[in-house]
């Protein structure tokens, strides 16, 4: 067995497997990119890109909460009713008060409190967080209607827009905010035991609460911070649209999850990163635009997004039982 | 010694007799046919129930023939040049530590692997297997220990589920005809079990015998079981060999894969042993021990568990528990452990002795009594347990024990997060530097500490558990079935480091279903009855006899 087993390495590549899944994404980014540039001239242009990096830096401030809740081996469905809501107070907190800054507490607020609903659901009331989140979809999206009650708010100061639609030495605000966020992410997934320990959970959430992780606390947390993301990304969708109605999240829940899924975070749970939903955000960004640049029919789009959704989950288990068969 | 067919001597007898039988034993020696394959099965003693079985093709042939079966996997060879014969009516045992390839072989009869080299010869002709549908075809049929039943499905519709017999209008199928068969092949080996219950009512033992009746409804002729017995109690075992019995009377060729001695020795006619994906020998139960069997599983001499010395002096009380009750079924629990003692914790399967350990552990409510670590109260989750210095080893590795797609190093620090990194930063270099010593210190057979868990063996992977344990600086330990499922060396290895553990004033608690192993390894033992403690068994007491005394139902 011994002779065996340390003949094994010759056949494993040691990069671990979360860098071999960026690669590929990163890859995969390149050749969209080249095919781009090759149809179309418009695709190649600063403004552009930069562009597509704006709106890739909303898809990514959502799914990013949303990420640690799939590694947990949960779900968080209402993600868009959570950003709808978060942007309806916000919007009459901003338009009564003038203060960006009470606007923003109250949609980082409102999203958290939200999350902690679906927290305590699945910790508590042990309801399955894809049922939970589900009910609390259709509660926030209620409250966001009835809140709203048929108005729109419209209007914010300048200062506040600056989030959505300013610039800082020709860069767009929301991609500093991205990467900020990618930084910050980046070490409390990877160098915190939090973080450690969210994997942990979802790569089997009876073994690590035998081994003394507090498995409801950390659930709590990540379903605070999927609700808190939603808060935030509400933010700048507010000031890039500068008016807020009651369905303005009704569309945003699925895109969403696909950006986390195309970034090669496991449904499961345990396996994936943030990094790796920032290309997959990115993926999505990228094909959207592209079809824009190439006057594509818009209806074509969710078709497209279903289909790279599905060859990347199935890309990801071809390399995956590869290297499992052993 | 299998090969020549031209000194087989026909057998014309109707004798049952087991062991004392002279053509029976050269049967077995592989010189004669066995009896059944030529005298009617009818006419033997005790088989009425089972009809005598159709043979198609040669029946002087073996059922079927392995030949020179290769598998290779990168950087493994899970199976190299294997060979034996399978004879109708014969209990076939498989031994062999655990990643010698018992399971490869498995999966290579059922279709689910194919091999990359050798030949398999059904009743003489060769045969491929390329899936498990071929593998049905050939009368193959293998009981896994995860069973493929539909839990809120009846017996009867499990029994023949995707094969239900068409009604008369078009679509719709016939429910009668279903249970009357279900009921007819349960009758044959002789189940009582209600054909209309739903399969979730019923309990392991039972689900198994459905999983049986089902493979024999698809005319199964070779049964292969793994470890078929592991979750059974000692009633419910004894009612199986029976059953086992009269499959094997009537023809039926099983293969069993066993890592109790006991088993192999009561059932099996014939032992093959298996070792790094060789055959290492088939031998007859008669000219072999247990000794030499693991000698040969091994492949180096091993020194059998021996009785550890008596222990001198035993500590301050670690785990103290007064009146312990719970909905888990368990009542009144009193035991305590002291630092320096191994103390078991046995009884029959099912008496409550993990329930026991979960309770303690703060993993199950409990509704009275009370718990105290080193002579402080406990209240709380397995959280607060293990930041007091208490480690549960639990009964299931792969469920309850290891994140199995994580890494070897991150299933090491995982129950010591907080220990080693009180800032919560967390340096996976230092994580890196603590698991690779673990690794060293427990012997922990993998290339790299980044390598998953799962691809260890079940004895590394428990040293992983353990390991996670004492990267926590755990003090009271917890082992339920520490040796379940493992292969003899690593059982040493598992026992070296308990004894190493006490010696260094840490408590261990022991649930085992090996009474030899409680009588040899523990201090004392408490045992368990129906959810209560029925004794408990000091040193001198210790013998499996007193063990099985109060752990016996007295109905």
């Amino acid at each position: 067995m011994s002779q065996i087993e340390a003949a094994a390495p010759k056949f494993k590549l040691t990069v671990s497997r979360d860098l071999t899944d960026v690669a590929y994404r990163l890859l995969a980014v390149a050749l969209i990119c080249i095919a781009l540039s090759l149809v179309s001239d418009a695709f190649l242009t600063a403004n552009n890109l930069l562009n597509v990096l704006r709106q890739a830096s909303l898809v990514f401030f959502m799914a990013s909460g949303l990420t640690l809740v799939i590694l947990t081996g949960k779900i968080d469905l209402s993600i868009g009713a959570t950003v709808g809501l978060s942007a309806c107070v916000a919007a009459t907190v901003i338009k009564s008060t003038g203060s960006p800054w009470l606007g923003a507490a109250a949609a980082i607020g409102v999203g958290s409190i939200v999350g902690l609903g679906n927290g305590l659901m699945v910790t508590k009331l042990r309801i399955p967080s894809f049922i939970a989140t589900y009910g609390m979809l259709w509660v926030a999206q209620g409250a966001t209607y009835y809140y709203m009650s048929g108005q729109s708010v419209y209007g914010f100061p300048t200062g506040f827009r600056a989030l959505g639609s300013g610039y800082l030495f020709g860069i767009p605000i929301p991609i500093y905010l991205m990467v900020a966020f990618l930084v910050i992410g980046y070490f409390f997934t990877k160098r915190t035991t939090y973080g450690q320990q969210i994997y942990a959970i979802g790569a089997n959430t009876v073994a690590a609460r035998l081994s003394g992780i507090p498995v409801n606390s950390r659930l709590n947390l990540v379903f605070v911070l999927s609700g808190a993301m939603a808060g935030l990304a509400s933010l700048i969708y507010l000031a890039r649209l500068n008016s807020a109605e009651g369905d303005i999240g009704e569309t945003l829940t699925l895109p969403t999850i696909a950006a986390v899924v195309i970034g090669g975070t496991s449904l499961f749970g345990g396996v994936g990163s943030l990094f790796g939903t920032f290309i997959g955000g990115l993926i999505l960004t990228l094909i959207l635009n592209g079809m824009n640049l190439l006057n594509l029919n818009a209806n074509w789009q969710p078709l497209v997004t279903g289909l790279i959704v599905l060859l990347a989950v199935w890309l990801d288990m071809k390399t995956r039982s590869k290297t499992d068969s052993n | 010694m299998w090969t020549a067919r031209s000194t087989l001597k026909f057998y014309v007898g109707k004798k049952r007799g087991r062991r004392s039988d002279d053509h029976l034993h050269e049967y077995r020696r592989g010189v004669a046919v066995p009896p059944f394959a030529i005298c009617p099965v009818e006419r033997m003693v005790g088989v009425t129930t089972m009809a005598p079985l159709k043979v198609d093709g040669d029946a002087r042939a073996p059922l079927l023939e392995l030949r020179g079966i290769c598998k290779t996997f990168p950087g493994v060879r899970a199976l190299d040049n294997v060979s034996f014969p399978i004879w109708p009516g014969e209990i076939h045992m498989l031994c062999g530590e655990n990643g010698a390839g018992k399971s490869s072989l498995m999966k290579v009869l059922c279709g689910a692997y194919v091999a990359d080299e050798g030949e398999l010869f059904h009743h003489g002709e060769k045969i491929e297997i390329k899936s498990t549908l071929d593998a049905r075809k050939f009368g193959i049929a293998v009981i896994f220990q995860e069973f493929s039943l539909v839990p809120y499905l009846s017996v009867a519709q499990n029994i023949y589920l995707g094969r239900e017999f068409p009604g008369k209008v078009l679509g719709t199928i016939d429910r009668q005809k279903i249970r009357s068969e279900a009921q007819r092949v349960l009758g044959m080996i002789g189940s009582d079990i209600d054909i209309d219950a739903p399969v979730h009512t019923l309990g392991v033992a039972q689900q198994q015998i459905v999983e049986i009746a089902k493979a024999l409804s698809q005319n199964a002729r070779i049964l292969v079981m793994d470890e078929p017995t592991s979750a059974l109690s000692d009633t419910e075992t004894e009612h199986l060999f029976g059953m086992m019995r009269r499959l094997k009377a009537a023809g039926v060729a099983i293969v069993y894969i066993s890592h109790r001695m006991a088993e192999v020795f009561l059932l099996g006619d014939r032992i093959t042993i298996l070792r790094d994906g060789k055959k290492v020998a088939t031998l007859l139960p008669d000219e072999t021990s247990p000794g030499d069997l693991v000698q040969k599983m091994v492949g180096r001499k091993v020194d059998a568990i021996h009785r550890r010395g008596a222990n001198i002096k035993a500590g301050e009380v670690a785990l103290d528990v007064k009146g312990l009750s719970g909905p888990s079924g368990i009542s009144d629990i009193h035991l305590n452990v002291r630092a320096g003692e191994i103390v078991g914790l046995c009884g029959l399967v099912g008496s409550g002795r993990t329930e026991v350990a979960r309770a303690i552990f703060g993993a199950d409510r409990v509704t009275a009594g009370e718990v105290t670590f080193f002579g402080k109260r406990f209240t709380g989750g397995p959280d607060e347990a293990t930041r007091r210095g208490v480690a549960l080893i639990p009964e299931s590795r792969k469920l309850q024990g290891l994140a199995l797609i994580r890494s070897v190093g991150d299933n090491i620090v995982v129950a010591a997060l907080d220990r080693l990194f009180p800032s919560h930063v967390f340096h996976p270099g230092k994580a890196g530097k603590v698991a690779q010593a673990m690794i060293k210190k427990l012997r922990i057979s993998t290339p790299s500490a980044r390598r998953a868990v799962q691809v260890l063996s079940g004895g590394n992977q428990q040293k992983v558990v353990i390991g996670k344990w004492l990267t926590a600086d755990a003090r009271l330990f917890i082992f339920d079935e520490p040796t379940r499922g493992i292969d003899v060396g690593a059982k040493a290895e598992i026992f070296a480091l308990m004894y190493d553990l006490v010696e260094n004033g840490a408590a261990i608690l022991m649930i085992s279903s090996e009474l030899s192993e409680i009588v040899n390894v523990c201090d004392r033992a408490y045992v368990m009855r129906e959810g209560i403690i029925a004794g408990e068994l000091s040193r001198e007491r210790l013998s499996e006899e007193n063990i099985l005394q109060l752990g016996m139902h007295h109905e």
